[in-house]
């Protein structure tokens, strides 16, 4: 359920290493604080490696997983991270957590 | 049996089909191609626009504040409904309303007021918690989860899985058995506030819908009072029984729908598109497949309409409504299908809505009782009780 993949640094050489393929990503600072939960749709023009490139600010790492499900996957992400914080990521608006569920 | 629509059905459907064409089309241009939610705005302007047309909660009964629109119109128009390209699942993205859980218009008066009033001014989400892990074909011998009473309240253990919604509900109806009888005798529907402590939505269950998930849920000692028992303690599976017979129909509507928005396409695109210097329709290939679309999608529509021709007459539609379902969902895949061969390597791509058809069509052999299941009830109904 959660994403275990491994964190790497949010720089541009690591970037470049990504496919453009459909899926989703956290950001997290220094600390491993997640920030952002995101997707990279299908009308994404780069896919991951193209989302990746519009970072936010105090961002320092990311990780990502390949998945066509990208739409359920980025809301279970978001509702286990409700689950285990009590609140959502910082950067995710209101849009992106509207009406999600919650896990238990 | 009517085989010509009457004047106000034909209004009623031109209405909606100018309401999919001039409204939703174009919204979709700009979404996601997996999406099944509208911008806020969107939906609310679209919402409006429904109540004005006077065909918000199609499903609810007149004497609840629905349209009085009987079975057979109520077909036509979801299959106008769902010929977009997240039709299948969200016809027309939910703005025409929902009928809730039917199953509540038969609550007593007190569940009413704690439960179908509120869902029927949007206060309140349910949702239908039938399948186990142990199976979803049989649900009157699959139903492991057991309630055991307790003075006035009822203790529930168990799980269930694929259940839709659970997890932004505030209700749900839940099956447990609740006497030995292994049978359908022994099952009984209870409403379940989802904040009982012993609740849990354990985990998202992804499948082909890349938009929408199920769930999977866990009992443990989850104390529900008697209160709560919809109609009567072992006599449960009637009303899960109800509902799934009841839902056969607009569920093969909705195949029919994205199976005639299917074909429309290959048909242009055939037209269009050249192969050796002439273009693929005047391929005797391309023709057959294009002929059995046509077959497929006219055999759905009128086995469709007969079962809910009868179910407005009031007459048993159960094997009607089984053969509509597998002659749909069955019938619809191969449209799909056929469509996709047809459009070639563009039916592949996000970039049409064939794609997305082609991997939830598939669901709907499964869903709602499989193609078997339907093919089982056909014969017990012809064969007789002989056959269990």
């Amino acid at each position: 359920m959660r994403l275990n993949k491994p964190w790497l640094p949010l720089e541009d050489s690591q970037i470049e290493r990504i496919g453009a393929q459909l899926g989703v990503y956290e950001l997290a600072d220094d600390l491993g604080t997640v920030l952002y939960i995101g997707a990279a749709d299908a009308r994404s023009l780069f896919g991951l490696r193209g989302e990746l490139e519009h970072r936010i600010g105090s961002a320092a790492r990311f990780r990502v997983e390949v998945n066509t499900a990208y739409r359920t996957r980025q809301r279970e992400l978001l509702m286990v991270h409700f689950a285990d914080h009590g609140r959502y990521p910082e950067f995710n608006t209101e849009q992106e957590t509207r009406g999600l569920g919650r896990l238990s | 049996m009517q085989l010509e629509m009457t004047e106000e059905q034909t209004l009623i459907v031109a209405m909606v089909r100018r309401f999919v064409r001039e409204e939703i089309l174009p919204l979709e241009l700009n979404l996601d191609p997996d999406t099944d939610i509208l911008d806020p705005d969107d939906e609310a302007r679209l919402t409006g626009l429904v109540k004005e047309m006077g065909f918000y909660g199609m499903g609810i009964p007149p004497e609840y504040g629905g349209p009085d629109m009987d079975m057979v119109t109520r077909t036509l128009v979801a299959i106008e409904m769902s010929q977009h390209r997240a039709g299948l699942y969200a016809p027309c993205y939910g703005v025409f309303g929902g009928a809730s859980l039917a199953q509540l218009f038969e609550a007593n008066d007190d569940q009413k007021d704690r439960y179908l009033y509120p869902t029927l001014r949007g206060e309140k989400r349910g949702f239908f918690g039938l399948t186990e892990p142990s199976g979803g074909s049989d649900p009157a011998r699959a139903i492991q989860t057991k309630a055991v009473q307790d003075g006035d309240d009822w203790v529930i253990n168990g799980g269930k899985i694929f259940i839709s919604g659970a997890d932004r509900a505030d209700y749900g109806l839940v099956f447990a058995r609740t006497s030995e009888d292994k049978g359908r005798g022994g099952v009984t529907c209870f409403i379940v506030d989802t904040n009982t402590p012993g609740f849990h939505v354990r985990r998202i269950v992804h499948t082909l819908r890349s938009a929408h998930y199920a769930t999977e849920l866990q009992f443990d000692d989850m104390r529900v009072p008697a209160a709560n028992i919809l109609g009567e303690v072992n006599k449960g599976f009637a009303i899960a029984n109800d509902r799934l017979s009841r839902q056969r129909i607009p569920y093969s509507a909705g195949c029919i729908g994205v199976a005639v928005k299917a074909h429309e396409l290959a048909l242009e695109y055939s037209k269009v598109r050249e192969t050796f210097g002439a273009p693929l329709s005047s391929r005797q290939s391309i023709q057959w497949m294009l002929v059995d679309n046509e077959i497929d999608i006219q055999q759905a529509r009128w086995a469709t309409l007969e079962a809910a021709s009868l179910a407005d007459r009031g007459e048993p539609f159960r094997k009607q409504a089984a053969m509509a379902k597998l002659i749909a969902s069955e019938g619809a895949s191969r449209v799909v299908d056929r469509s996709m061969q047809i459009h070639g390597g563009y039916g592949v791509t996000k970039d049409f809505p064939v794609e997305r058809w082609y991997r939830e069509m598939r669901i709907r052999r499964i869903g709602e009782g499989p193609s078997e299941v339907q093919s089982h009830i056909t014969a017990r109904d012809i064969l007789g009780a002989s056959l269990r």
